[in-house]
């Protein structure tokens, strides 16, 4: 479970203060679908990196399982990071000089698992992702849509519980955009949180929850807008 | 945690990604190993070949020289156009009297061509006495050396090195041999077996004739040297005030010659050449410390052209001491790897260098190899520190947004 109390995030531009995010009061129960919509600059990602442990609230409390991920020093948050939290971006940020496997396997290694563990747990992701005959590819050779399915792979091979995705399919035609859409999903059928970052209506609209944005502030909260 | 092997993996293949950047790291890094230890090979080298140059001449030994040293403008003797006195066969003899001196042998050195049944050569001729050979500690292969008889009394006998003896009479058998030497004809009556250097001489490429013989063949009444050898070493310094008073005397006053000690001229050599070596060793350390600085600064631009490489680690939950590790882990593989190459570098440079120059004992000090080593290895990691440590600080979000 997610809880985030009296979130504020603040960037200093110049000798502006921006409130990128201003006063975020959210729970997100384990299991839940939620698209989070709004107009560029509105604070989305802010809020997404913050879920993910990637930056830093300026004030405000962050709630992961019951526990303060905000009190964490630096360690407990990178191994947190690791084990219970997923991240895909809109740029893949795929190693190049690695292979599919070898970037899958990232995460695994960073937590010292065993190497044949490994093997083992890679291929199965291979396998589940659709990406078998691209195991020993570089990104440069991958499609776009495979690039991030090899993301998606290594994203949940330390089966997080909740899984972040920031404009996911900004860089997708709409088919691959598509079929990434429908992964994700499937992850969230066998229970993990799925958080996403979109522009599209339409693939907001496949969400059981969406929470709209405007100027770093929740405009709106919608729980199942399918029958809404 | 992140395992060491794994971390060695992941840091040589970022290495081996970038072949162009980790081959101008390992090219500045074994440059400066490299020279470290071919210049203290040099300047080693060097030292060594002085070093046995002359303590091949033998021990306890006083050299006379003919001439002052000092080359002062106002010497009276200059000035009236007074030629300095020549060092003769009779003052080398008057230096014999002290009962401290175990035996003394004069020098006169000249060029000549030496024949034998057509075959020619150019050689230098050292004209001395029989008391040479146990001086120099030279050993005979054959035959006699020369005989123990009047110094003033030309004799046409020589004894030649080993050089000579294979070059001129090949096959044949050398000793009773007549050898034309200038104008004039000399019987072999001995073969060195000695080898090595000194004076610049190559002993196994010598020719010795009697000093006599020299002195009317090139026409010098002057000898070149005296060597005096002295019994106990603590008797050296009486017996220098000997020579000079004595030869002071014989020439009506003048202290027209040069007396040094074996053991000085050693002294000297050895300190400028060791204070040299240093000094090179000095200078080849300051282009390893230009590695070590290169090192730094494409680790810094590895950092930050790897930003978002880190910033993606990081989100995937490495710590910041991973990113460290992982850092670190590529400056001691860089430079090991540099180190090791300058080593080969050094090695070989110094082989080419014993090559080309035979007499130069060039091999690198221990110190030497072990301590630019060590620089190479420290400085590399030192200097990798404050790139790492700033990408183990960054912002997994800030190192993510930057391209
Ligand atoms: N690192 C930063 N430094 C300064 N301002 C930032 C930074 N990150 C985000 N912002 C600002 O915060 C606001 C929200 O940004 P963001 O969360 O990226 O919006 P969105 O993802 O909804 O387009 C914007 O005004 C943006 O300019
Ligand atoms: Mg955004």
């Amino acid at each position: 479970m997610i809880k985030l109390e009296k979130i504020h995030r603040n960037f200093q531009v110049g000798d502006q203060i921006v409130h990128a995010l201003d006063d975020i009061n959210i729970i997100i129960n384990d299991g839940e679908y939620v698209s989070v919509m709004g107009p560029s600059g509105s604070g989305k990602s802010t809020l997404l990196n913050l879920l993910g442990l990637l930056d830093q609230p300026s004030s405000g409390k962050y709630y992961l399982n019951g526990g303060d991920v905000t009190e964490l020093d630096e360690d407990r948050q990178a191994s947190t990071r690791n084990k219970n939290i997923g991240f895909v971006f809109q740029v893949f940020h795929l190693i190049p000089r690695l292979t599919a496997a070898e970037n899958i396997e990232l995460p695994l290694v960073l937590a010292g698992v065993d190497e044949e563990i490994r093997k083992q747990r890679v291929n199965h992701a291979l396998e589940s992702m659709n990406l078998m005959e691209r195991a020993q590819h570089k990104p440069p050779q991958l499609s776009g849509g495979q690039r991030q399915r090899v993301a998606i792979a290594r994203a949940t091979i330390m089966e997080p519980s909740v899984l972040l995705a920031d404009e996911p399919t900004g860089n997708l035609d709409q088919k691959a955009g598509l079929n990434v859409i429908e992964t994700l999903e499937q992850l969230n059928q066998h229970g993990i949180t799925l958080i996403v970052v979109t522009h599209d209506e339409a693939l907001g609209a496949r969400s059981t929850r969406s929470i709209r944005m405007l100027d770093g502030r929740i405009e709106s909260d919608n729980t199942d807008n399918k029958a809404g | 945690m992140l395992l060491l092997r794994d971390a060695v993996h992941f840091s040589w293949h970022a290495l081996t990604a970038n072949t162009v950047r980790t081959f101008l790291m390992l090219l500045a890094m074994s440059i400066g190993v490299g020279s470290v230890v071919i210049l203290t090979a040099l300047g080693e080298g060097a030292r060594n070949y002085i070093t046995n140059e002359f303590s091949s001449l033998g021990t306890n030994l006083i050299i006379v020289i003919p001439g002052r040293s000092e080359t002062s403008g106002g010497d009276p003797a200059t000035m009236l156009g007074v030629t300095e006195r020549d060092l003769t066969l009779d003052d080398a003899l008057a230096l014999t009297r002290h009962p401290q001196v175990r035996r003394i042998a004069p020098l006169n050195i000249g060029g000549a061509e030496i024949s034998w049944q057509g075959r020619k050569r150019e050689v230098s001729i050292q004209g001395t006495s029989a008391q040479f050979l146990k001086l120099r500690h030279w050993e005979m292969s054959q035959g006699k050396f020369l005989p123990d008889t009047d110094l003033q009394r030309p004799k046409s006998v020589c004894v030649i090195g080993i050089n000579i003896r294979n070059e001129i009479f090949g096959a044949h058998a050398a000793v009773g041999k007549w050898l034309r030497i200038g104008d004039r004809r000399f019987r072999v009556i001995g073969i060195l077996a000695s080898e090595g250097q000194s004076l610049g001489i190559d002993v196994s490429d010598s020719v010795i004739i009697p000093v006599a013989s020299a002195q009317s063949l090139f026409n010098l009444p002057s000898l070149f040297r005296i060597f005096v050898e002295v019994k106990t070493r603590e008797a050296i310094p009486k017996v220098m005030t000997f020579i000079k008073n004595t030869l002071r005397d014989r020439h009506q006053g003048e202290e027209d010659v040069t007396v040094i000690t074996q053991d000085a001229v050693l002294a000297t050599f050895d300190r400028i050449l060791t204070a040299l070596t240093y000094a090179v060793g000095g200078i080849a350390a300051i282009s390893l410390a230009v590695a070590g600085i290169l090192i730094m600064n494409v680790m810094l631009v590895t950092v930050s052209q790897r930003t978002s490489e880190i910033g993606l680690l990081k989100s995937l939950g490495a710590s910041g001491k991973a990113i460290l590790k992982l850092i670190l882990i590529e400056a001691v593989l860089l430079s090991s790897l540099g180190a090791v190459a300058g080593f080969a570098l050094g090695q070989a440079g110094s082989w080419i260098i014993r090559y080309a120059f035979p007499v130069l004992p060039a091999y690198p000090p221990t110190w030497a190899i072990v301590a630019s080593l060590l620089v190479a290895l420290v400085t590399g990691v030192l200097f990798s520190l404050l790139p790492a440590r700033k990408a183990a600080q960054l912002n997994p979000v800030d190192a993510l947004m930057r391209h």
